[in-house]
Formats: structure tokens, sequence, C-alpha cells
């Protein structure tokens, strides 16, 4: 018999837009079920629609979403920034990662556009913000009717297109604790192609040296779980050795217990995770490199 | 309505989270900002907004506001000198994708005047390009700002680098087939079958079309045969599907609404489908067949047989066996197919982006029940062909509508539809036998390969017919069996794709050679060129042939070759590999008639027109054309007005397929402008010596002191208008094959050979390329500079064969996961123009679009495997598969 299935190749036209200036007056409509619209570049794909569906709130506006600025406990983004504005600040060199992975997101255009809170709250595996935010020790900063709170942007990400935000949140900034911008940093990516990559794995690594060996060192991988992973039981055991020496620790076996990749169409498990260790391996030969 | 600043003048669009795209094009009226994905993954939407490079289609209308929004057609003085670049290097060829360069340029070169080629590279990263395969485009940004030489440009000669004669619209942003439509009209959208293969029924169609306040037309408002196909005898793909749908996005019913702006709602639209048992490529031939009249899913199968080579290959001193297996591949130009139409009196118009309007015009006729002369096709400028443009897209369902409602209609395929909807690169399954004597003499090939050619004909037949015939490569080859079926399945829709073929042909045995030439001991280019087709020799098919330069594109690659092979460092942790590859491809159909005709006409006041009916669809017809016209004239180029493509002005130039415009259309042009010039020089009473002249309307001829003056005013003008008529058809000379495939399939060939320097990383399993040597036999050079814009594109395209591009229904039909090259994927290109006259061509010139692209991805392989030992026959060499085969250490 025929089953029934509805096909749907376009939304309904309905959008309601809001800019609001307040975070406040932001909230409220969150909280009427509103949805966020930040740089608009992984919404517009989303739909084949001219305008968007839905009733949107456009956070671009609001000053708390905005800024990078130095606190009392270290660093503050807010989560409006692009990845453009990323790219051009002035920062540590432990946040080096950060802005090699800013000029690496799509194009120069979506570097314009996309927004470091926008590439979080997507939660794809593969945001490519997520895993030198991880070796930053990052924390989110949500905002919503019940008012602020904070949580490690490890426990934020949840699976693939899902956070612990709660209806009503807004993701208003990512706070770098001032002991993790120490030592520098190292991001790679890679894809079959030069521009517009869409991983097929990605790591960031941040070491500090001492005397030529390690003394402090944080390993985050992305696009091998459902969602980006610090690699921190494997942290430990690298301290205290040379990079070199320390090489031979970051293996696809030693990987495997702490990662679950797939086979899709852009590669197979086995290949995640040798290229996991590869790039982790050049990454951290070239972040302890680039401090000595 | 919101006011926008663009341009500097204040604009009125609606909307606030409508994409700005949208709001400038329908709203402003500012077409030149194109649409080619709505996802951000294309660029071609690229606006600056405050000076910053945006995607338009990814950006609210509201976040505009307050904002300086810069488009294509802004007059920005620095825009203009990177416009100028753009027509000097060539760096625009379809066009489409020419305001997004332009727009990512300016912002580029406003922040650093004279960047890098890196910094250009990755500033341009964002905007894809399927044409030019990039370098043109990065070479006109870094010297946008170089003073002009003071030569003058060139007059247009034969031989001459002129600009295209197209270009100034290209750089303003042309108007393609989404760019032109009456206000008032409706908007067409089609409902397509989510299923590979499925049965489907209809609800109360009536009650949602009422509902929807839409129309709703399906295969029962067919007037006429509801079967097109480009070759006549195997027509057999509805417009829309009537009951069954054999490929997922399918057309089963069009919807017409009001064209008011506001998105279509096809919400809950009364169709349900019982998905049915799909047939795969794989077991296509055991399957039930999709066709009842095609036993075993075989539409049809070519066949070269010449000698007995199973007994030759047994006697050989070397032979070596292989496999190769292909990917769909997707065209991926940056411009969905799109058009509109509308009555005039009885005459359904339908202007559309098209690589073949006359084939269209017979179609349509026939599926809408109309004679052709109700039916009048006005091509767009295309924004990229690469063959899928030949077959109907838009052209019967927008004359569907039409016809119905009495009303103009648009149409615009959104990137999802147009990867579902049109036809792909057949993926091939082929195993071959091929060797050599102890001196390194090819003696044999045996060659049979399986198309997945999808549910419908499409150019199966003609992938079948082209493979055997040019399975040999460019070789003598003594002995030959070479079979190629085409096979339907519940895939997408195969069809013509830059080389019908050949470039998946040439993939299994350009490997093979590279590999026999190794067992004999002997260098690859060496052994090639022992074996190369010399003048007078015979192809695998019999044709003895006069003209095959293949023996001097490997001269001119020895040099490289040497230089290259030499060099035996490489990056840390990567292997160097240097690769050779070479190809051969016949112009126009194969063994079938396909005329052009080209018209030349001078008015009474003395205006030279060229009514020229190829399709420019970025290769440079409509300059090449006039080139050679001009020529045969001797007038000089300036002084013609071109009348590009339409059926109700342009005598049938056939199709921009089969790399036969240069060639065949080049023929009609040359004959139509010698007869033109013989007709001034009797009424001259003058030789053919004579120089001609134009001062108005006085034509003047002058020889050794003898001038005579014709005033063309007093001439009766003809019912077109004109003092005299020219007009020229020319076919090309080819004789039937027989069934052992033996015979004379074109009339002529071009040749050209390629190499390939790349370093492997032997830890990741990816490609680094580095160079790219080309030698080309085109014959003569018409215009060098589109030239070898035609070797820099095709060589791109093989590229992305060989390393990135495999469409998957369902899962890559997007721009985000279907990769294509982007700027920084096309290493530096030198490109070497080899001239060896063809007798049959137009001065000499034989066609070159196609060939571009054949050499590239074998020699890639043949570069990765003298890197690594590892011979691959599987494309694309996709990081993990290559990493792979390097553990495996397999051959």
């Amino acid at each position: 018999m025929f089953a029934y299935i509805q096909y749907q190749p376009s939304d309904p036209p309905v959008s309601r837009h809001a800019r609001p200036a307040t975070l406040d007056e932001a909230i409220g409509l969150l909280a009427e079920g509103w949805q966020v619209l930040a740089g608009g570049t992984d919404l517009y794909p989303a739909t084949q629609a001219q305008s968007l569906p839905g009733a949107m709130v456009d956070v671009t506006a609001l000053p708390d979403l905005q800024g990078i600025v130095q606190t009392a406990t270290g660093l503050r983004i807010g989560a409006a920034v692009t990845w453009s504005d990323l790219a051009a600040a002035g920062l540590p060199p432990a946040c080096r990662a950060l802005q090699q992975a800013a000029r690496q997101v799509g194009g120069w255009q979506i570097q314009n556009a996309g927004t470091l809170g926008g590439n979080l709250c997507n939660a794809s595996p593969a945001a490519d913000g997520a895993v030198p935010l991880l070796v930053l020790g990052a924390w989110v900063e949500l905002a919503g009717p019940q008012g602020t709170r904070r949580m490690p942007l490890a426990d934020f990400l949840q699976g693939p297109r899902r956070t612990a935000l709660r209806l009503g949140e807004v993701l208003v900034a990512l706070h770098l604790p001032a002991q993790a911008l120490a030592g520098t940093s190292s991001f790679a990516k890679l894809g079959a192609r030069a521009h517009l990559v869409i991983s097929v794995v990605m790591v960031a690594v941040r070491v500090q040296m001492m005397a030529g060996r390690i003394s402090d060192v944080a390993l985050a991988v992305g696009a091998c779980a459902p969602t980006a992973r610090r690699i921190a039981p494997l942290e430990p055991a690298l301290i205290g050795l040379s990079p070199e020496a320390a090489l031979e620790q970051i293996t696809a076996q030693t990987l495997a217990p702490h990662l679950a990749p797939i086979d899709d169409i852009r590669a197979d498990r086995g290949y995640r995770l040798e290229a996991a260790a590869e790039l982790l391996r050049r990454s951290l030969t070239e972040a302890a490199a680039w401090q000595g | 309505m919101a006011g926008l600043m663009v341009n500097g003048r204040q604009v009125q669009v609606s909307g606030t989270t409508r994409r700005l795209s949208d709001a400038l094009r329908f709203d402003a009226g500012l077409t030149g900002t194109k649409t080619g994905c709505d996802a951000g993954d294309c660029g071609a939407c690229t606006v600056l907004l405050n000076g910053q490079p945006v995607c338009a289609c990814l950006t609210p209308v509201a976040r505009a506001e307050g904002r300086a929004v810069t488009t294509v057609e802004s007059d920005d003085p620095l825009l203009c000198r990177l416009r100028a670049s753009f027509l000097r290097h060539g760096a625009a060829q379809c066009g489409i994708c020419t305001p997004g360069m332009l727009m990512a340029g300016l912002a580029l070169l406003r922040a650093e005047p004279r960047p890098s080629r890196a910094k250009a590279e990755a500033a341009l990263g964002g905007v894809l390009c399927r044409c030019t395969g990039y370098r043109a485009i990065i070479t006109a940004i870094c010297l946008a700002l170089e003073p002009e030489s003071g030569e003058a440009a060139p007059a247009g000669a034969v031989g001459q680098s002129v600009p295209r004669l197209d270009g100034a619209a290209k750089v303003a942003g042309d108007l393609f087939g989404a760019d032109v439509w009456q206000a008032g009209g409706l908007v067409l959208r089609a409902i397509r079958s989510p299923h590979p293969h499925a049965a489907f029924c209809f609800g109360d169609l009536a009650a949602w079309a009422a509902a929807h306040r839409a129309q709703v037309f399906t295969a029962a408002d067919i007037p006429g045969r509801n079967a097109f196909g480009v070759i006549p005898a195997f027509a057999d793909q509805p417009a829309l599907a009537e009951g069954v749908a054999r490929f997922r996005g399918e057309a089963v019913a069009l919807v017409a609404v009001e064209d008011d702006g506001a998105d279509p709602d096809l919400t809950g639209f009364p169709v349900e489908w019982q998905p049915l048992p799909a047939v795969l490529a794989e077991d296509a031939e055991t399957a039930a067949p999709i066709h009842p009249a095609r036993p075993g899913n075989l539409l049809i199968q070519g066949r070269v047989r010449r000698g007995d080579v199973a007994a030759v290959l047994a006697g050989s001193a070397f032979t070596i066996t292989g496999e190769m297996q292909t990917a769909h591949v997707e065209h991926a130009y940056i411009e969905p197919e799109a058009g509109s139409a509308w009555m005039e009196g009885d005459v359904l118009c339908i202007r559309a982006c098209t690589q073949a309007p006359g084939m269209d015009r017979e179609d349509t006729a026939v599926v809408l029940g109309l004679p052709v002369e109700r039916v009048r096709i006005l091509p767009s400028a295309v924004g990229g062909g690469f063959g899928a443009k030949l077959d109907l897209s838009v052209q019967p369902l927008l004359g569907l509508a039409a016809l119905k409602t009495g009303r103009p209609v648009r149409m615009v395929f959104s990137r999802a539809e147009s990867m579902q909807a049109t036809t792909k690169r057949h993926p091939g399954r082929m195993r071959a036998e091929i060797g050599c004597d102890a001196a390194g003499r090819l003696t044999g090939l045996s060659f049979d390969g399986a198309f997945d050619t999808g549910p419908y004909a499409s150019w199966g037949p003609t992938v079948a017919n082209r493979v055997p015939v040019h399975a040999s490569g460019p070789y003598r080859m003594p002995a030959i069996h070479a079979t190629a079926r085409a096979l339907h399945s519940h895939g997408p829709v195969s069809g013509a794709f830059r080389g019908f073929g050949v470039p998946q042909a040439a993939l299994m045995q350009e490997t093979l050679i590279d590999r026999l030439a190794e067992a004999a001991g002997i260098d690859p280019l060496e052994f090639r060129l022992r074996n190369a087709l010399q003048p007078g020799d015979a192809t695998a098919t019999g044709q003895v042939l006069m003209a095959p330069g293949i023996a001097e594109c490997l001269q001119a690659l020895q040099p490289h070759w040497a230089r290259a092979r030499a060099i035996t460092s490489a990056t840390a942790g990567r292997r160097r590999g240097v690769g050779l590859a070479t190809c051969w491809y016949g112009c126009g159909n194969t063994s079938l008639p396909n005329p052009s005709t080209i018209r030349m006409c001078i008015t009474p006041q003395g205006a030279v027109v060229l009514h020229q009916g190829a399709t420019d669809i970025g290769q440079g017809s409509n300059t090449v054309i006039p080139q050679i016209a001009a020529q045969a004239l001797g007038l000089p180029l300036g002084a013609l007005r071109l009348i590009g493509p339409d059926t109700a002005h342009t005598p049938d130039a056939g199709k921009t397929s089969a790399s036969r415009q240069t060639y065949v259309s080049g023929r009609a042009a040359q004959a139509a402008g010698r007869a033109l010039r013989a007709d001034m020089l009797r009424r001259l009473n003058m030789g053919d010596g004579a120089r001609l002249a134009l001062d108005g309307s006085i034509l003047t001829g002058a020889e050794g002191g003898q001038v005579a003056r014709l005033d063309l005013a007093t001439l009766p003008a003809n019912a077109m208008g004109y003092a005299l008529m020219a007009e020229e058809t020319y076919d090309p000379p080819t004789a039937p094959l027989d069934g052992d495939g033996q015979g004379k399939p074109y009339a002529v060939y071009g040749f050209g050979a390629q190499m390939v320097e790349l370093e492997v990383d032997m830890a990741l399993g990816t490609i680094h390329l580095q160079k790219i040597t080309a030698a080309h036999d085109l014959g003569r050079a018409i215009n060098p500079m589109l030239a070898r814009g035609q070797i820099e594109g095709g060589i791109a395209q093989g590229i992305g064969l060989a390393l990135m591009e495999e469409y998957i229904p369902g899962r890559t039909d997007n721009l985000h996961d279907y990769l294509i090259p982007t700027t920084s994927d096309v290493p530096e290109i030198e490109s070497l123009l080899v001239e060896v006259p063809d007798p049959e061509g137009p001065y000499g010139a034989k066609g070159l679009g196609e060939h571009t692209l054949i050499p590239t991805a074998p020699a890639i392989l043949n570069a990765i495997r003298h890197a690594t030992g590892i011979a691959i026959n599987r494309v694309p060499v996709l990081p993990h598969r290559l990493l792979a085969a390097i553990r495996e250490g397999r051959g």
C-alpha cells in the first residue's frame, strides 16, 4: 500500500524579527520561544526559504555579547565576536590556535559574519571553535530568565546539535582562565581541499615549556566523537618529557579509548584516529617550537 | 519597507530576516549579485558591508540597514581598474562567479594594493569558480594596479589574444537565466521524488491548489509526447513522471503561484509515495529491467574490434592488467538552471540557460505538442554548462506553464534541485589488459567498461560509443577489443560531462600504459613517444590521420620532464612524484551529422553583422567565431556587430558540446566570411588579393594601385534588411562505424599531454600538487588567451575528478559536502600551445575544450604511483583511501 509521506521542500513563510539593544529584552523574547539569530551562517543554509522561518532575535547588537577584554580572572570573549574580530585581536600566544581556527572557518565572507558563540551553539561535532577553546579550558557564560550561570565548555557541548542551553537562555560570553593562557598553542584541520574545508579531523594543542621539557599541555580533538573532546587522560604522561619523547605517547592506540569516530563519506574510523594522532603530534611539535 | 544605502544610493527593500541577496535582486533590481547556493558555500553573492565581504544570501536585510552596501554595480574607481584587469587577463569565462570574485578582490585591494598570490588565494578562497581554474583570476587581482602596457590592444586577427567580446557584460554582472523576468507573472516550483524509485499518486490536487491559490500541473496536462532525450531514437525521459519516479529528485508535478516575492508554500502537497526497490549499478545486469524493452538494463553497447587481441596479448613480451572505478561527478556550475517563458502571439518564448538552443526547441515542441515554429528559444548568458545544460531542464516545465496559463512565468532551480535533477558524469567500472613487445611497441588492448547511465538514456549512447573509439589512447594499437556498456539504474541520470566517458577510460588506459612502460624498462615519456600516432598512421578504428600532434605535445614536455624527474628531494614526511598522461579526442558527433550554419551580412549603411548561434557557455565562441569570420572576410574584428543565439534570429549552429564550436561553427563562419568577401569582390570586380575597407556605406577594395568603390546604400535590401548576405553550412565529413567499430568517426582530433608534479604526505595520505605542465595540440590557437583559459579550467576539473569529487544522492547535493577545487587547490599551470594544423579545421584549428580535462586525473595517479609505488584503482583518491593503500602496500 502507499505510505503517506508529506513532502516539504520549503518552510511556511512566517517570519518575525527583533534586534534588541538589551540582554533582558532578548531573554524576554527567547523565553517566549523566539530563536537566536547571530551571524546567520548556519541558520540560512538550513532553509530553502528567502526569509528565515519563525521568530528571530538578532543578538549581534547586544553590548554584553561583544568585545574581547581582560578580566581579573582571565580573558572574556563576547559570544557575538566574529571570526574576523578574533583573528585581528591582539591575544596571548596561548590563543594562537583559536586565531588559526578563526582564519580557517569557511571563507573570508563567513569569517566576517559568523560568530564564535553561534559556532558553539550550533554544536557540530566539527565546530572549528571548540577544540582551541577546550585546550584553553574555556567556560561558557549563559544568561536566562533565572539569571546567569557558568559551566565548562566541555559540559556545555552535549552532542551533535545538542547543548546545555535551556529555554530562554543565550550564550553571552566565553571565559578563558588566566592559568590556561600560558604557553603557546597550535590548531590544525584536515580535509580534502584547501579552503572551505569541512574537516575530517581537527586538533588543537596548547603547551608550556620549561628548560626544553613540557611543563603543561592540553590536547583536544574534533570531528572524532559526538562533540569535540579534550584528551585530558593522556596529558599527565607528557609532563616532563621533551616534545620529541612526547610524540611517542600520542598514537591512534592511545587516543582510541577517548574518542568515538565514525565512518562516513569523508573518511573512515581508523583513518580519523590515525590522522588525529598525526595532527596532534605535528601541532605539539609546532607549538613547542614556536615557543622555544 | 526599509531603506538601504547601496553603492551610495538609497534603495527601498522589504523584509527583515529576508536574505539581502533576494532583496537586492528583486526589490532593488540589482541582479549583478548572483545566487549560486543560498548557503554561503559558493560566494557568488558576495557584497561588501561597510567594506567587508559577506555572503548576501546569509545576511538579513535588517542587518544591512545603516551600513554601506557595495555590489558589482558600483562605479568605484578601484573596482573599474579591477574589471579592466579581469578582461586583460582572461579572468572571466562564463561570468557567474565574476561578481563575487570582483567584490572579494575589491575588499582585498583596498587593504593591500599589491597582494601576493598566497594572500589573494586566501582572500578569494570563499568564492567558487568552475570555469577558469582560478589562476587567471588571482593574476588579475595581483596585477590590477600595475600600469597597463602602452601597447595597442590587438585588432583581433586569428592568433591574437583579444579580450573576450562579451567581457564587458561579464565583469558588470551579466544577465543569466535567473536575471530577466516579467513582473506580475507566475513563479514555478517542482514537486520532486524523495525516493530513487517509487510509485506515486496524487490526492485532491484541485482542493490543495485552491487553498494555496496555486495552479498545479502534472503529466496529465502535457499536450504532446511526454518523453524527451538528446538522441531521438532513445528519447525516454518524461518532463513530469507518470505514476513512477525513477530517480531521487525527478519532477512529478509543477506548482505555479503569483510572483509576489513571498516564498511559495508547498506544504502538504497531496502526493503519496510507495517506495520501490531501487536498481543499483552493480547489479543492473541481473536486476529486473527499468525499461521492459531493454533487458539486462542494457541501454546500448559500443565496440571497437581489430585483430585477434587475445592471441596478440598471449604472445606479447610484457602485459599488464588492471581495474579502475570512478564516481558520479557533478558539473557544479555556479548557475543553477533558470529561465522564464511567455507567449508572443501564439509563439512560446523560452529564455533560459542552455548549451543547445536548437535541440531545446525541437524537444520542447515535441513535449508540448507544438509545431517547432511555435517555439522560440532565447538562450540567456550561461553560468557554466560542461555538458549538463545540453539536456532539457526548465524548458518544458516553463513552456507547459506559460502555454496553459498564457501568463509569463519564471523558474529557478535551488542548488539541491540543480544537483538532484540534472545529469552527472557516468560512473565507470572498467577492466583492461595491455601489452607490448620487447622493444616497447604496443601490441594490443582489451578493454571493457560498464557505465552507470541512470534511469534514462540522455547521452549514455554517446558515452558507450566514444569510449571504445578512444580506448587505445593516441597510440598505434595493432589489435584491440574494446567494449563499453551503458547500464540503467535508479541512480542519478548520467549524461554529458566534458569528455563523454573518455576521461574515465583514460584513467584506466593511461595508468596501465605507465605500468607497462615500467615493466618494459622504458621511460614513460619515451614509451609514449615511441607509440604515438604519426601522420599516415591508422587509429584503432582504421582511420588514417593526417595531422596528429601527440608526438609534438610529448616533445614539448620533454625538457620539463627531464627537469622534474631529476628532482628527488621533497618536503619532510612527503614523497615527490612526477607523472604523465596523454589524451586524444574527436571533435564533433561520433559518425553522425552535426552541421553548423553561420550567416554574415552587411547592411546598406555598411554595418557588418554576424549571426552566430553557437552558445558561449564561457568557453569563448562569442569571440573566437567572430575572429574567424572577420579574418575570412578581410575586415577588422572591430567592424563586426554580433547577433547572439536566438532561434528567431540565428541559424542553427548546433550544440556547444563535443569540442565542436571552434572547429565546426568556425568552419561555417570561415565559409560565410569567404562567401561574403567573394560577393563583395565580384561587385568590386577585384581579385582575392584585394584589401577591403569600409567607410560608412562605402566599401573600398584596393590592390596593386587599383582602387574600386561600392556604395552599399545603392543596393536593394533583402527581406532581412541586408544589402549583401552569405549563409554557409559546414558538417564534418565522417563515415559510419561498422559492427566492429571500424570507420571514420570524426574528421578532426585534438591531442594533448600533461605532466603533474606533486608530493604525497605519507602519514596523512594527502596530495600536494606543485605544478602542472600542459601541452595541447589545438591545430591553431585562434585566441591564445582563451585557449589557456580552457586548459586551466579543464585541469581544475581534472583535479576534482582525481582527488575530491564524488556525488552521493541525498548526501552531497549541496556545495558544502560536494567538494570542488578552491583557489589554492589548483597549482601553477604552464600551458604549452602546440600547433599542428589540421587541413580540415578553420585556419588549421582543432577542438580543445574537453581535451584539457582528460589527461589530468591519470597524470595525477601516475605521479602518486611514482611517489609511493601504489597503483590507485579508484577515484577520487580521498586521503583515507590513499593512506589505506599505502598501509597495505597494495599495487
